[in-house]
């Protein structure tokens, strides 16, 4: 870890008013097992994941990013503890810490305000009931809207991630969908509640590189109109160099680097963030330090850290 | 890389674990077996701690038996069998001999009691694990050969082979178990011998399914076909690369097997078609029990037996079963909804 | 089917005319002559086994050599009160052992979750006629609280058959007395049987719900936020049901076995009582017809239960 932690200077960190829109993570701790044998798992994180910004999350496996995305869920395992912070600040109101909150209220917001979507849509979809089923049921929980008023909304939603002949497509059960096809349900059923914060854990890597990049297309789309603030968490640079607009990358998990996209794909100043991006078989595109929305590299380049 | 902070077994982070989750299962996995010093009993801090920790390393056992719940039905196995080895020294009395006032309730001359011919129930009981025991044993082994060598058989050569033995298989299953066995008693005759020629008729095909799957799904993996480019033989390379690796699971079958043998063997005694008097099987015992029910301790006692013989095997069989299959077992993390 | 069960009582080395007939009728040869032939045992064995397929065709499952009915008058006694006690149990051993199940494997490693696990391990561990008997001794014998054997007490006639199960044909008939009368004769050996059922279910929808709950989508479903009781039978338990479903199929079978011996102790006069007075007696034609029943059983019971798999199932439904 010293080494790390040794060349890793205080970086100036993109500017977020603190009253801005968004999530706040400041020393979120989470540790696993026994109490005298704990494992910890995230060693005190910041991050900010400010409103119509995505805001990349990157490392390898293992090195706690999914867990960070999971914790603010509040679906961290069972038997886990947490620490520190995490403030959320949206349009219906705000939480000074999701971590204070009961489990009743917890159930509340997640879902709500926070929502979330997974690496494989084909094991991420129930695989035995329609989409219909899957996509009204988050909305009539939280929203209380008829059955009717349930299908109308889906049927918009549909039409939003643009998922070919919505009426159809409502009857259907997940096999009936390629990936593609299922990632961009799984993301109608993700903002079915009109949440403010999307998280999106490797959206992407479960599918065809042909389909990724209309995948990341939609995801840049949906944060600029939405206002959302989401927070992408992947392994691939790739996919981070086209799509975020500000770059973390974890190791054991703590923060060893973080900036805009363009300062640490392009001048890391961690060895690690160095080694990874040298990992790449292709250097990413990249064009600027402004990125330009729905930027995409010319060719899509997947990498596998593992 | 700087030194980890879990200690060795932290450089498997990143060889295996795919996620954060899985990296810590190993590890908590890796500190119980290890037995490390901190988790030694309480306040055994100092050298205390550290020869406790000596002293159990020293007496280690294969992690599965090292739950209290294994740990009690190995000890109760052991137990019967050293019964059924030495009880000619343990029991009171003859099993036999009926020097005894009939029907007497248990006391301190014949603690369970004496049964409706003057014999004492405690040294039957007692002598029935010579009887159960060894049949089960030999009904398990015997059904666990036959039913892995058929369905080894058939996964492996599949076709025509597989066909017969499968179809074979799922007739048998089709019956339910004791009333084919009792079909085949009544007609072979009453006796312990044909009781477990006919439970070995209706036992072999659960080996012979479970064998079968493991071995079609073996058949295909890259060693056994690098094996079989090496010119091996079929039968050689059934034997050298496929049963090693799917050996466990059958074993584990036969364990959980063996408490349900001693339960037929028991309740076809039970109908009378195993045991024949004065035979002290524990199935028989408690039908004697049926004729006198009101005299409880004829039977109460030889039902005990089966009962602590059969949940001994079950523990046993279970913590096998969750070591082979980490889903079930108790050191995965949990999901709370 | 028929084909097994009929080679298998075939094969049967003792001579059904000397078990049929006693040690004294079996001595003289002129009996025994006639005997076999009017049973049809003088001819070949395939000739036989026609004759039997032929008379199936007609309904007819020969006469039983024991208590001299046709099989078939037999059966349609025993089989109702052998299917009126199976359904009970099979029905109760679902509600109990599935919700017992899937509540362990919530509470994975938490108390209940190990007691729960205990009990099933002793309710599968328990001799079934063993506990058949204690259950009698205690509530009828030493306590009073349970009626005797049989299926209902001598003072009150059956009634008027429609199904042949007792509580419900009462029911129709409006005798709520014998209703009740017959309910209380079910709940001893009921119980004794739901105990192993239960034992099973426990076991194997605990580990199915567990395997579920590492699923996905669960995880996801919990995302979207939805109340605890929602996901587990919205999600959870939907995801389960296809190999629950396999086990109460399994379970179902094992219990015609424990219904063998349990009514034994009851006095119950089901299938599996007849199936141990004919296989003692060697009466092959009533041998051959509770093979024939069983085997009904157990394809319309695999039929039932594939059929509800593509209910449940879209993935099943599409191949």
């Amino acid at each position: 870890m010293a080494e790390y932690s040794a060349d890793t200077q205080p970086r100036e960190v993109p500017p977020v008013a603190p009253d801005a829109r968004g999530l706040r993570l400041r020393g979120l701790t989470l540790e696993l097992g026994a109490k005298g044998a704990a494992k910890q798992i995230l060693r005190g994180i910041d991050l900010d994941i400010p409103a119509g910004s995505i805001t990349g999350l990157a490392g390898e496996s293992g090195s706690g990013k999914t867990m960070t995305g999971l914790a603010i869920c509040g679906l961290q395992p069972a038997g886990s503890r947490l620490g520190g912070t995490i403030s959320y600040t949206g349009p219906r109101g705000s939480a000074p810490n999701l971590l204070a909150l009961k489990p009743r209220a917890m159930n509340a917001l997640r879902g709500r305000e926070v929502a979330m979507i997974f690496q494989d849509p084909t094991a991420s979809l129930h695989p035995m009931m329609t989409i219909e089923g899957q996509l009204t049921d988050g909305m009539r929980h939280h929203l209380k809207v008829s059955r009717t008023e349930a299908r109308s909304r889906a049927l918009a939603l549909l039409e939003r991630v643009k998922v070919p002949e919505p009426a159809t497509a409502l009857k259907k059960y997940p096999h009936q969908f390629s990936g593609g096809q299922l990632q961009r349900i799984s993301i109608a059923i993700a903002l079915s509640s009109e949440p403010s914060v999307l998280i999106a854990d490797e959206p992407t890597t479960a599918l065809d590189v042909t389909v990724q990049a209309g995948i990341l297309r939609l995801l840049r789309e949906l944060c600029d109109s939405l206002d959302l603030a989401v927070l992408l968490v992947t392994h691939d640079l790739g996919v981070m160099s086209a799509l975020a607009d500000t770059v973390t990358v974890m190791r054991y998990g703590e923060v060893v680097e973080h900036g805009t996209r363009y300062q640490v794909i392009r001048e890391p100043r961690s060895e690690y963030t160095r080694a990874l991006i040298d990992a790449l078989p292709h250097p990413p595109a990249e064009e600027g330090s402004t990125p330009a929305p729905g930027a995409l590299p010319p060719t899509p380049t997947r990498t596998d850290l593992r | 890389m700087a030194k980890p902070p879990g200690g060795a077994s932290d450089s498997r982070l990143e060889l295996e674990a795919d996620a954060a989750a899985t990296a810590v299962y190993d590890e908590v996995q890796d500190d119980r077996a290890g037995g490390s010093g901190g988790s030694a009993g309480p306040g055994g801090s100092g050298a205390s701690g550290v020869s406790f920790s000596a002293l159990r390393n020293r007496l280690r056992l294969p992690p599965t038996f090292r739950r209290p719940m294994a740990i009690i039905g190995m000890s109760i196995i052991v137990l019967w069998f050293l019964v059924a080895i030495f009880v000619p020294w343990i029991a009171p009395y003859d099993p036999l001999a009926q020097q005894f006032d009939r029907l007497q309730a248990p006391n301190a001359v014949n603690w369970f009691g004496t049964d409706s011919l003057g014999r004492d129930v405690l040294s039957r009981t007692l002598y029935g694990a010579r009887i159960s025991l060894p049949l089960a044993l030999i009904l398990v082994v015997a059904s666990a050969i036959i039913g892995s060598v058929l369905g080894a058989v058939a996964g492996y050569f599949g076709r025509a082979v597989d066909e017969i033995i499968m179809r074979f298989s799922d007739l048998v299953f089709a019956f339910p178990t004791i009333i084919l066995a009792m079909i085949v008693t009544a007609a072979l005759g009453p006796s312990l011998t044909n009781a477990v020629i006919a439970l070995l008729l209706v036992s072999w095909p659960s080996y012979a399914r479970v064998m079968r799957s493991m071995v079609l799904g073996a058949r295909s993996r890259e060693y056994v076909v690098a094996g079989r480019l090496l010119g091996f033989s079929p039968f050689t390379s059934l034997r050298r690369d496929i049963l090693p690796n799917v050996a466990a699971p059958v074993l584990v079958l036969a364990t959980l097997d063996f408490g349900n043998a001693i339960l037929l063997l028991s309740g076809l005694s039970f109908l009378g078609l195993g045991a024949t008097p004065p035979t002290p099987e524990w199935g028989a015992m408690v039908a004697d029990g049926v004729q006198q029910f009101s005299d409880w301790w004829l039977a109460a006692f030889p039902g005990l037996a089966i009962f602590t013989v059969v949940v001994a095997f079950n523990l046993v069989g279970d913590a096998l079963r969750d070591s082979l299959d980490p889903r079930t077992a108790g050191a995965v993390q949990g999901v709370k909804i | 089917m028929t084909l097994v069960t009929f080679t298998l009582a075939n094969l049967v080395p003792a001579d059904p005319a000397q078990a049929a007939l006693g040690e004294r009728a079996a001595s003289d040869p002129a009996i025994v002559a006639a005997f076999r032939e009017a049973q049809g045992l003088d001819k070949p064995v395939v000739t036989q086994y026609l004759v039997y397929i032929g008379h199936l065709f007609q309904g007819n499952l020969g006469t039983s050599t024991q208590s001299h009915n046709p099989v078939s008058q037999d059966l349609s006694v025993a089989f109702p009160a052998t299917a009126e006690l199976a359904l009970f149990v099979i029905v109760f051993s679902i509600i109990i052992g599935v919700g017992l199940g899937t509540w362990a494997a919530l509470r994975q490693n938490r108390f209940s979750d190990q007691l729960f696990r205990v009990l099933s391990l002793v309710g599968i561990s328990i001799p079934t006629f063993w506990l058949a008997l204690a259950a009698f001794y205690v509530f009828f014998y030493q306590l009073r609280l349970a009626p005797g054997t049989g299926r209902l007490s001598a003072s009150l006639q059956a009634p008027p058959r429609v199904t042949g199960l007792y509580t419900v044909d009462a029911l129709v008939a409006g005798q709520y007395t014998t209703f009740f009368n017959a309910l209380s004769h079910l709940i001893l050996p009921g119980l004794v049987l739901i105990l192993y059922t239960v034992g099973l279910l426990v076991r194997f929808s605990r580990s199915a719900v567990l395997d579920v709950l590492n699923q996905e989508y669960v995880l996801a479903a919990r995302a979207k936020g939805l109340s605890p009781s929602r996901v587990v039978f919205r999600y959870v338990l939907r995801g389960a049901s296809l190999p629950i479903l396999t086990i109460v199929g399994l379970a179902f079978g094992s219990l015609l076995s424990g219904t063998v011996l349990t009514e034994q102790v009851f006095g119950w006069g089901g299938i599996g009582q007849y199936a141990y007075k004919s296989a003692t007696t060697l009466d092959l034609p009533a041998v051959m017809g509770v093979g024939l029943v069983v085997g009904v059983v157990y394809i319309l019971t695999n039929f039932i239960i594939d059929v509800v798999y593509g209910v449940i199932d879209p993935r099943v439904r599409v191949q």
